[in-house]
C-alpha cells in the first residue's frame, strides 16, 4: 500500500509558523526513495527542533547507511515547535518526515536518537502527533517499532514504558543488522506480530527491549532485581562497537540545510571513544576502546565533504580531538591544502597544553585568531584530582600565556559546579584562576585587550561512570556558588571587567539528574509533565522546574531519592544489566579512588592497560596511528 | 574584482519559505560547489562579494529575484548560468545571468508585478473590493516590524490592481495574459488571481500590505492563506506603467 505525501495537507499551514523552511525538507544531499521499493523502511528522529537536530553526526550517518542498503529506507524527522504542533492537531496533520512528508506512524520503525534526557517529553509530543500510542503495551501490529538510541539509550528505562526496544553505542552495523530481522520476519508473513520480531530483535543480545525484563524492587524502594520475564531473552544486554572506522566513512554526503542550524560546517570524526579517564564523563566512558580513523581518510572524507557540501568550516570532532596520535600532521596537512582559500578548520575539543596552541595556530591561518576554549572542569587542583582531569594551574596559565602572546585574544575556560566532594572555596578558586589567566595575558601582550569568559554548569552524574554512585549536588548550594563565583569575578576592580561570567543554573541540573539516573517509576513523571504542556526541556525558555517537580509530586516520587541519595556499591541500579563493557568493580573502585586520595590513572593508549574491563568484554581493542602517512595536496583539476 | 555578473534567479514551490538569510547560505554554498571564482572582501572577516537587490519575503514565490557576484576572474555569462544553476537547490533557479556594464542595478528595479493567488475566494467579493480599494486616496494600513507596529500608506505605490481567475479570465477587469503564468507551479482548484504593479517605495508596501488594505476598505478577507508570486521587477515602462527588463542597459 502506498503512503501519500502529507505536504498538501501541511502546505496551508506554513505561512503562519516561524522559520518555514525547517519544515520543508530537499536538503542538499538528502534522499527520497521509492515506498514501495522497500520493505524496510525507517523514521529518524532528533528529539529537538531541526535547527539542532539536523547537524547531529548520529542521524546523518544511519539516515546515509540506511538509505544505501538495498530495499530500505530512512527519511527524518524533528520535534516542531509548539506552533506548528498546535496548528497540526487542529488541522489533524500527523508527525511527518521532512524527505518524503510521509507520516511517521507508516514506517516500520520510529528510531529516536537521544544526545540528552532532555529530549523525553519530545518523544512524547512526537508519539501522539504520529498516532501511535505513548505506551508501548497499547501499540498494535500497525505502529511501528519505537526504538531509542544515543548516550542516554544506556539507561532507557525512565521511559522503558514508551520504547519497544534500545541499542547501545555505535549505530552503524546495528542498524543494518535490525533491518535484516524485520527483513525476514517481513518476508515470512510477520508471524507472530510485534512481540515475534522483538523477541528476534532481543535474542540477538544486541538489542534491549524492555517489556521482556521484569523489574523488582524492595520494600525500601530500591532495586531488588531485573530478570528477563521469557525465553530466549538474554539477562544482559551489550553495547555495540564499531572497529576500523576507515570502513565506515560516513557521513559521505553531509546534508545541508537551507534553513539556518547551530552546526554550519562538515564534520568529521577523527576519532572514537577516549579513555582519558575523567571521571564525571559519560561519553568517555561508554565510548571506549579509542578508535582513531586514519590520517588519509580524515583527508578524504574532508575534501569529499567540502565538495558534496560547499561548507566553508571543516570541525574535527572527538571526544578530545588534539589526541589523535597524527593530531600534528592532519593540522599541517589541512591547512596546506586549504591555504589562502576561504576553509576555516576548527577542533572543538582540546586540552591545555602548548601543543594545542600549535594545533589552533596552524588552523587559524586563514583567518582570525578570536578564541581559545579549554575545559579545566574543576577550579581547585583538588577538585581536579576528584575527576582525574590533571591540569595543574602552572599548565594551564603556561598555555594561556602561550596562547594571548601568539596573537590570540579571548579564552574560554569551561567548568561544573557540584563535583563530588566540592567546597565553596573549590568554586570560588575559579575567580582567583580566571584573574592569573588575564594578569598572564596582560603581561604578555602589554596590552590590556585581553579576555577571558568562564563558562560553567551544574555537575549531573551519569550512568556507566565512576560517578554513577555519588550524591548530585542540591541545586540551592550548585546556585549559591555560583553567585558567589560572579559576585567574586565582578566585584574585582582589577580583573573584573576582562572576565566574562556565564553559568546555568542549578534547577534544570536537577531534572537532568533525575531523568539520568531514573528507574521505570520516573516514566510516569515524564508522562505527567508532558500532559501538562512540557515541550522542548532543554530550552530555558520552554523548561519549567516547578512542573517537574509538581509531576513529581502527585506521582508520589522522591526527586531527592533519585538525585542528591549516595548509592551504596551494592545497590542494584536501573542500568546494571546493560553493559558498556565497563567492569562494574573497577567503576567503583575508580569512584573510590576519586573520594580517597590516590594517584590519578593516565590514558591507558600511552600507559599499561587500567582494566576497565571493556576490551576483554568486547572483544575490541585500542586501534591507534601512527601511520606514517601525510596529507598530498589536492591536485587542482 | 576583474568582472561584476547580474544573475535573475526564481524562487519557487517549496523553497518560496526560505527567508533572504536562507537564500544568501544557499547561494554562497553553491557558487562554492560550482568553483565559481568569487572575489572577497579584504579585511579581518572577508565576505565573498555577492550582493542582492529587493528580496521578496519569506513564504513569497518569484520568477525575478536579483543578485550581483563579482568575480576574480572574468566568466562567460552563459557558463555560469549553468553552473549556478546545476549547484543550487531545485527551486532555487537560475534564468538569466549578464555582465555589469554600467550603473547601479538596484537603482533600476523602480516597481515590482506580483501575482497573489487566493484558493476559495468569491470572484465578485474580490472585485469588489479592489474596486473600493483602487477608488480611495489613501488607504492606512499596519505591519508589525522589528521597530514596532508601523502606519503607512498602502494605495499610493499601487500602478495597477485588476481581479482575474484560474483560466485567466477577467472579472471586471482587463483581461490577463496567460502566458505569464508562474512557471512551475502546479494547477490547484480553481480560484481568483489579483495582480498588481506596485512601486518600491519607503516603507515599502507589500502584496500582504495590500491584501491588508482591501480588507480594512470592504471587509475582504479571505479563507485560506494568498499565494503570492513575484512576477517581475524591473525599470516602470512610461506608457504601461508595467515593469521591463532590468538587464536591457546591460545587453547592449
Amino acid at each position: 500500500m502506498s503512503v501519500e505525501s502529507l505536504f498538501p495537507r501541511l502546505e496551508p499551514l506554513l505561512p503562519k509558523v516561524q522559520k518555514p523552511i525547517q519544515y520543508v525538507g530537499g536538503e542538499l544531499n538528502s534522499t527520497v526513495k521509492d515506498w514501495d521499493d522497500a520493505t524496510v523502511r525507517w523514521a529518524l528522529m532528533y528529539p529537538d527542533a531541526y535547527e539542532v537536530g539536523l547537524p547531529n553526526q548520529g542521524v546523518q550517518i544511519l539516515y546515509e547507511i540506511l538509505n544505501e542498503l538495498p530495499g530500505t529506507l530512512a527519511e527524518r524527522t524533528y520535534a516542531v515547535w509548539p506552533d506548528m504542533e498546535a496548528l497540526m492537531r487542529a488541522a489533524g496533520v500527523p508527525q511527518f518526515t521532512v524527505d518524503g512528508h510521509r507520516p511517521v506512524r507508516a514506517f516500520d520503525v520510529f528510531g529516536i536518537s537521544f544526545s540528552t534526557e532532555l529530549g523525553y517529553t519530545n518523544l512524547l509530543t512526537a508519539l501522539d502527533l504520529a498516532g501511535i500510542p505513548l505506551v508501548a503495551a497499547a501499540r498494535t501490529d500497525d505502529d511501528p517499532l519505537v526504538l531509542a538510541g544515543g548516550h542516554a539509550a544506556f539507561n532507557p528505562e525512565p521511559i522503558a514504558d514508551f520504547l519497544d526496544a534500545a541499542v547501545l553505542g555505535d549505530g552503524e552495523q546495528i542498524a543494518i543488522a535490525i533491518s535484516e530481522v524485520i527483513r525476514e520476519w517481513k518476508s515470512e508473513g510477520s508471524p507472530g506480530g510485534r512481540d515475534e520480531v522483538l523477541l528476534r530483535l532481543a535474542a540477538t543480545g544486541g538489542v534491549y527491549v524492555p517489556k521482556f525484563y521484569d523489574v523488582e524492587y524492595l520494600p525500601d524502594g530500591r532495586i531488588k532485581r531485573v530478570v528477563p520475564n521469557r525465553a530466549g531473552v538474554p539477562t544482559r544486554v551489550f553495547k555495540h562497537t564499531v572497529m576500523d572506522l576507515d570502513e565506515w566513512p560516513y557521513p559521505k554526503k553531509p546534508l545541508v540545510p537551507l534553513a539556518e542550524t547551530v552546526h554550519e560546517r562538515f564534520s568529521v570524526e577523527i576519532f572514537r571513544g577516549c579513555t582519558r579517564g575523567c571521571r564525571f564523563c559519560q561519553a568517555g566512558m561508554i565510548t571506549r576502546p579509542v578508535r582513531e580513523r586514519s590520517i588519509t581518510t580524515i583527508g578524504d572524507m574532508v575534501a569529499a565533504g567540502l565538495k558534496e557540501s560547499g561548507f566553508n568550516e571543516v570541525g574535527l570532532l572527538s571526544l578530545s580531538s588534539a589526541d589523535h596520535s597524527e593530531i600534528g600532521d592532519i593540522a599541517k596537512g589541512l591547512a596546506d591544502r586549504y591555504e589562502g582559500g576561504n576553509v576555516s578548520l576548527s577542533l572543538p575539543s582540546t586540552r591545555v597544553d602548548a601543543f594545542n596552541i600549535d594545533l589552533a595556530n596552524e588552523f587559524s591561518r586563514n583567518g582570525r585568531r578570536s578564541g581559545l576554549t579549554f575545559a579545566p572542569e574543576g577550579g581547585s587542583e583538588r577538585m581536579r584530582k576528584v575527576i582525574n582531569k590533571m591540569v595543574t594551574e602552572e599548565d594551564l596559565i603556561r598555555t594561556v600565556r602561550t596562547a594571548y602572546g601568539q596573537g590570540w585574544r579571548q579564552v574560554k575556560l569551561y567548568f561544573m559546579c557540584g563535583l563530588p566532594t566540592e567546597e565553596d572555596v573549590d568554586v570560588l578558586g575559579i575567580a582567583d584562576l580566571a584573574k592569573k589567566v588575564i594578569k598572564a595575558g596582560r603581561e604578555e601582550t602589554g596590552s590590556r585587550d585581553v579576555r577571558c569568559t568562564v563558562s560553567i554548569g551544574g555537575f549531573v552524574p551519569k550512568p556507566h561512570t565512576p560517578f554513577q554512585w555519588a550524591a548530585q549536588c542540591d541545586h540551592e548550594t550548585v546556585d549559591r556558588r555560583l553567585r558567589q563565583l560572579r559576585d567574586a569575578l565582578r566585584s574585582d576592580k582589577e580583573f573584573g571587567r576582562a572576565i566574562g561570567f556565564r553559568y546555568h543554573d542549578g534547577k534544570p541540573s536537577i531534572v537532568e539528574g533525575l531523568l539520568s539516573r531514573g528507574d521505570r517509576r520516573v516514566g510516569a513523571v515524564i508522562r505527567a509533565v508532558w500532559e501538562d504542556g512540557g515541550r522542548f526541556d532543554g530550552w530555558s525558555e520552554h523548561f519549567s522546574y516547578d512542573r517537574w517537580m509538581k509531576a513529581a509530586a502527585d506521582s508520589g516520587l522522591d526527586v531527592d531519592w533519585y538525585t542528591t541519595r549516595e548509592r551504596d556499591e551494592h545497590e542494584v541500579l536501573p542500568w546494571d544489566h546493560l553493559d558498556a563493557g565497563l567492569d562494574r568493580e573497577w567503576l567503583w573502585q575508580d569512584w573510590q579512588a576519586a573520594i580517597g586520595d590516590e594517584d590519578e590513572i593516565e590514558d591507558c593508549r600511552w600507559t599499561p592497560c587500567y582494566d576497565c574491563g571493556v576490551c576483554p568484554t568486547m572483544g575490541t581493542e585500542i586501534q591507534i596511528g601512527p601511520t606514517g602517512r601525510k596529507l598530498l595536496p589536492l591536485t587542482v583539476v | 574584482m576583474v568582472q561584476r555578473l547580474r544573475v535573475r534567479y526564481a524562487k519557487r514551490g517549496r523553497l518560496r519559505f526560505t527567508s533572504h538569510r536562507d537564500i544568501t547560505r544557499a547561494v554562497e554554498r553553491a557558487v562554492r560547489r560550482a568553483d565559481i571564482p568569487v572575489a572577497y572582501s579584504a579585511g579581518f572577516s572577508p565576505h565573498p562579494k555577492i550582493s542582492y537587490a529587493g528580496a521578496a519575503p519569506t513564504g513569497v514565490a518569484s520568477e525575478a529575484e536579483y543578485l550581483e557576484i563579482g568575480v576574480s576572474r572574468a566568466c562567460d555569462p552563459l557558463s555560469l548560468r549553468a553552473e549556478l544553476d546545476t549547484s543550487l537547490p531545485s527551486g532555487l533557479d537560475v534564468l538569466d545571468v549578464v555582465e555589469a556594464r554600467s550603473g547601479s542595478l538596484a537603482d533600476r528595479l523602480e516597481g515590482s508585478m506580483w501575482e497573489v493567488r487566493l484558493p476559495g475566494v468569491e470572484p465578485d467579493a474580490a472585485a469588489k473590493a479592489v474596486e473600493q480599494f483602487l477608488s480611495s486616496e489613501r488607504v492606512e494600513v499596519e505591519r508589525l516590524t522589528k521597530k514596532g507596529i508601523r502606519r503607512f500608506d498602502a494605495r499610493g505605490a499601487v500602478g495597477s490592481l485588476t481581479v482575474g481567475n484560474d483560466m485567466g479570465g477577467a472579472v471586471g477587469a482587463p483581461v490577463m495574459i496567460d502566458d505569464l503564468r508562474t512557471a512551475g507551479q502546479e494547477l490547484g482548484p480553481p480560484c481568483v488571481i489579483l495582480r498588481m504593479v506596485v512601486r518600491h517605495e519607503i516603507p515599502a508596501v507589500r502584496p500582504d500590505d495590500v491584501l491588508m488594505g482591501l480588507r480594512l476598505v470592504a471587509g475582504f478577507a479571505p479563507p485560506s492563506p494568498p499565494e503570492v508570486t513575484r512576477l517581475a521587477q524591473g525599470p516602470l515602462d512610461a506608457m504601461t506603467g508595467e515593469p521591463t527588463d532590468p538587464f536591457e542597459p546591460d545587453r547592449a
